[in-house]
C-alpha cells in the first residue's frame, strides 16, 4: 500500500525540530519541544499520546492556528517542499482549507448552527476555487455523495441539527476535502462519535485517503483507530516523540519503556486472563518536565544518563533491531536502545 | 408554528386583562370621579343622576367588563384636567414619543453592536479600552444627570444644539406630526435620543462583547478558520450571527423600557410626548390618562414580546424546527 514510504520521493509535509511556546505569568511554558517527522502522499501516520502530549499543537502548528500566547519557536514545517511556518497571515490563509484541510474532534460543535449545511460548503468551495456559485453548489452535492451521505440534493439544504453525529462528521470531512488538500489532520475525528459509527468514519477517511492519495496525520489516544488505520504511528510524550515506526511494528514490537506501556494497557479480548499493565504516576506538567529524558522519574529502566542528558530519536542498535524483529525506519527516542545491555 | 403563535397570542390577551384590572383599579382607589366632575352646589339628584348615567352603581364585574370594552375601542374617557378625549390627547403626542423612542434604540442598536464587536475582536487595544470605560459610566449614571450633563455641554457652553423642545414638526397624512423632516427638529432630537439610548447602548455593547467572544471561542470558528474563510467572513458572517441571537431579545425587551422610560427625558428635555403628558396626569391625579397609559404601555411590551418570540425562529433554525412541533 504505501509504496513510497517516508524519506523515498518529496514528502508532502515534513516537520523539522518544531518546537512550540506559550508564554504565561509564570513563564514560557514548551508545549512541542524538537519534534521531526514526515509524511508522504498517500500515507496517514498516526500520532498518539496521553492528553497534552503536544498532538493537537503538533496539528495546529502546521495548519497555522497557534492564537496567542502560544507561538511556533523553533524548527521549521514545510508544504510540499516550501516552507509554510512562517508565511504572512494572508497566505497562510490560502493554504488552510485549499491544500491542508482539518477534521476537529467533535462534529456536533465543528459546524455553524445557523448556516445551512450546503451553504458552509458552497462558501468554502467559492473561497478556495473559482468556481461559479452553481458549479460550486454541484460540487457541495458530489462532495456529500462522496463522503457517503445519502440523498445529499435533498440534505444540502438541512441545518446541522438535522444531522446525526456520524453524518456531522461527514459533512466535516466533506469540508474539509472541498478544495482536494493534499493533506489533512484529523484531529481525533472519532472520539465523540459511537463505536460502529467509529469504524464507518475511519473507513471513510483510509478510503479518500487511498483514492485520492491525500497524505493524513490523525491524531487520537486510541490505539485501535492508529492499529486499524495508520501506516505509520508517533508516540508522543510531553511534547516530544517517543518512539515512531511502521505501524504493526511499533504495536507490537514496541522499544520506548513509555510506547511498551502504552501498548501493554491495550486490552485484547484473546488475552483477558491477563492483567492491563499500568504506567505508573502520570505525565508532567509543562512546567515540570524534568531534565534529560521526560520519562524518566516514570520509567522502570531509568539509568543515570536519563536523568542528565535528553534522548534523540535514533535507529535502535542492529543487536537490539534483530532481537526484537524492528523493521527499518523504526527510530526510538531512548538511550537504551543505543546499545545492547 | 401557528399554534405557538395562536398559544402565546392568548397569553399575551390574559396579561393584557391584568393589566386593565390594575388600570381599572385606579379608578376605584382614587376616589369618586363623580366628585371631581361635579361643583360644590351640584344638587344630590343630580349626582345621583350623573352616577347612574355613568353606570357606577352597576356590579363590579359589569364595570370592568365596560372599561375593557371601551379600552378595546380605544376609548378611555375624558381627561379630567384637560376636558378632551384621552385617547386623543394620547395620540397627539404619541408620534413625538414614538420618534425619540425608536431613535434611540436605532442609536442603541448600531452603535452598541460597533462597539461591541470592535471591542471583542480588538479586545487589547486602546480604544476598546476607552469603551469599556464609557460603557462603565452610561450602565452607572443615572438617565436625568446625562441628560443635564448633554445639556450643559452641548447647549449652554458649546451651543450647538437646542436644550428642550421638539423643534418645528410637520404633519403628515393629518394627525401623525414629525420632527424629522426639518432641521430643527433632527437637532431638536439629538440629545434627547442620546440621553434615552446611552443606556441600552452601554448594555448591548457589553453583552454583543461578551457574547462575541464566547463565540470565537466555539470550535466552529476554529473549523472555519482551518477552512481558510477569510477573517471578515468569519467575524461578520459567522461569528456576528450567532452574536445576535441573544441580542435581539435584549434589544427588543429594551424597545418596551426605553418608551416607558421616556418620561425621564422628555421632562428634562420638555419634550411634548406621552411622558410629560403621563407626568402632569400623575401631578393632577388626572385618572383617565394614567390607566391609559399603563395600559398603553402593557400593550407595547406584550407586543414587543411577541415579536422577539417569532423573530427568533427567524434567526435560529434550531428553534423554528422546534416551533414547529
Amino acid at each position: 500500500m504505501n509504496l513510497q514510504g517516508p524519506g523515498m520521493a518529496e514528502p508532502v509535509i515534513s516537520v523539522r525540530d518544531l518546537v512550540v511556546e506559550f508564554v504565561t505569568r509564570r513563564g514560557v511554558l514548551r508545549a512541542i519541544d524538537g519534534v521531526s517527522f514526515e509524511i508522504a502522499k498517500g500515507e496517514v501516520l498516526g500520532v498518539v499520546g496521553e492528553s497534552g502530549a503536544g498532538k493537537s499543537v503538533t496539528g495546529a502548528a502546521i495548519i497555522g492556528l497557534i492564537e496567542p500566547p502560544g507561538r511556533i519557536a523553533g524548527g521549521e514545517i514545510r508544504l510540499e517542499g516550501a516552507r509554510i511556518d512562517n508565511l504572512p497571515a494572508e497566505a497562510m490563509r490560502r493554504i488552510r482549507g485549499r491544500r491542508i484541510g482539518m477534521i476537529f474532534q467533535d462534529p456536533l460543535t465543528s459546524l455553524n448552527p445557523l448556516y445551512r449545511v450546503g451553504d458552509q460548503l458552497v462558501e468554502t468551495i467559492l473561497t478556495h476555487t473559482g468556481l461559479s456559485p452553481r458549479a460550486a453548489r454541484a460540487r457541495a452535492i458530489d462532495l456529500l455523495a462522496e463522503v457517503g451521505i445519502p440523498a445529499p440534493e435533498r440534505r444540502i439544504d438541512g441545518y446541522p441539527h438535522e444531522f446525526s453525529g456520524g453524518m456531522r462528521q461527514r459533512v466535516v470531512i466533506a469540508l474539509a476535502l472541498c478544495a482536494e488538500p493534499d493533506f489533512i489532520i484529523a484531529d481525533e475525528p472519532t472520539t465523540a462519535l459511537d463505536v460502529s459509527v467509529q469504524a464507518q468514519i475511519i473507513a471513510l477517511i483510509r478510503r479518500l485517503c487511498r483514492e485520492r492519495g491525500t497524505a493524513v496525520m490523525l491524531v487520537t489516544h486510541d490505539m485501535g483507530v492508529i492499529a486499524e488505520t495508520a501506516d505509520r504511528v508517533a508516540v508522543m510524550y510531553a511534547g516530544r516523540i517517543a518512539e515512531i515506526g511502521p505501524v504493526r511494528d511499533v504495536v507490537k514490537h514496541p522499544l520506548h519503556p513509555y510506547a511498551k506501556g502504552l501498548m501493554g494497557a491495550i486490552p485484547t479480548l484473546a488475552s483477558e486472563a491477563e492483567e492491563l499493565v499500568q504506567i505508573p504516576g502520570a505525565m508532567p506538567r509543562l512546567d515540570r518536565i524534568p531534565p534529560g529524558c521526560a520519562f524518566n522519574p516514570r520509567c522502570a529502566l531509568a539509568i543515570a544518563r536519563c536523568r542528565t542528558e535528553r534522548p534523540e530519536p535514533i535507529a535502535p542498535h542492529p543487536a537490539i533491531a534483530r532481537r526484537e524483529h524492528v523493521e527499518p525506519g523504526h527510530r526510538v527516542a531512548c538511550h537504551l536502545a543505543e546499545a545492547p545491555q | 408554528m401557528l399554534a405557538f403563535v395562536i398559544r402565546r397570542f392568548l397569553q399575551s390577551v390574559v396579561v393584557m386583562l391584568a393589566v386593565g384590572l390594575i388600570a381599572f383599579a385606579m379608578f376605584r382607589f382614587v376616589g369618586d370621579p363623580v366628585n371631581q366632575m361635579v361643583g360644590v352646589d351640584t344638587p344630590q339628584a343630580e349626582v345621583e343622576r350623573l352616577r347612574a348615567a355613568l353606570g357606577l352603581n352597576d356590579p363590579m364585574l359589569v364595570q370592568f367588563g365596560r372599561f375593557i370594552l371601551n379600552a378595546a375601542q380605544l376609548d378611555f374617557g375624558i381627561s379630567y384636567q384637560f376636558r378632551q378625549p384621552v385617547t386623543r390627547l394620547l395620540a397627539e403626542r404619541a408620534p413625538a414619543t414614538l420618534e425619540l423612542a425608536f431613535t434611540a434604540a436605532g442609536f442603541a442598536l448600531v452603535v452598541g453592536v460597533l462597539m461591541g464587536v470592535y471591542s471583542a475582536l480588538r479586545r487589547d487595544s486602546v480604544l476598546a479600552r476607552v469603551f469599556q470605560a464609557v460603557s462603565l459610566v452610561g450602565v452607572s449614571l443615572p438617565t436625568f444627570l446625562i441628560g443635564i450633563l448633554l445639556i450643559y455641554l452641548f447647549a449652554v457652553q458649546l451651543g450647538w444644539l437646542p436644550s428642550n423642545g421638539r423643534g418645528e414638526t410637520v404633519t403628515l397624512g393629518g394627525w401623525w406630526t414629525t420632527g424629522l423632516l426639518t432641521r430643527s427638529g433632527l437637532r431638536a432630537l439629538i440629545l434627547p435620543a442620546i440621553t434615552l439610548g446611552l443606556f441600552q447602548m452601554t448594555l448591548i455593547m457589553r453583552l454583543v462583547r461578551a457574547e462575541m467572544l464566547e463565540v470565537m471561542r466555539t470550535d466552529y470558528i476554529k473549523f472555519a478558520r482551518a477552512r481558510g474563510l477569510r477573517t471578515r467572513v468569519i467575524h461578520f458572517g459567522h461569528a456576528l450571527k450567532n452574536t445576535l441571537v441573544p441580542v435581539i431579545t435584549i434589544a427588543g425587551l429594551q424597545l418596551g423600557s426605553i418608551i416607558a422610560f421616556a418620561i425621564i427625558t422628555e421632562t428634562v428635555f420638555n419634550w411634548p410626548g406621552m411622558g410629560l403628558l403621563f407626568l402632569k396626569a400623575v401631578h393632577n391625579v388626572d385618572i383617565p390618562i394614567m390607566a391609559a397609559y399603563l395600559m398603553l404601555i402593557g400593550f407595547l411590551f406584550v407586543t414587543i414580546n411577541l415579536i422577539v418570540d417569532l423573530a427568533y425562529g427567524l434567526v435560529d433554525p434550531r428553534l423554528r424546527i422546534a416551533l414547529r412541533s
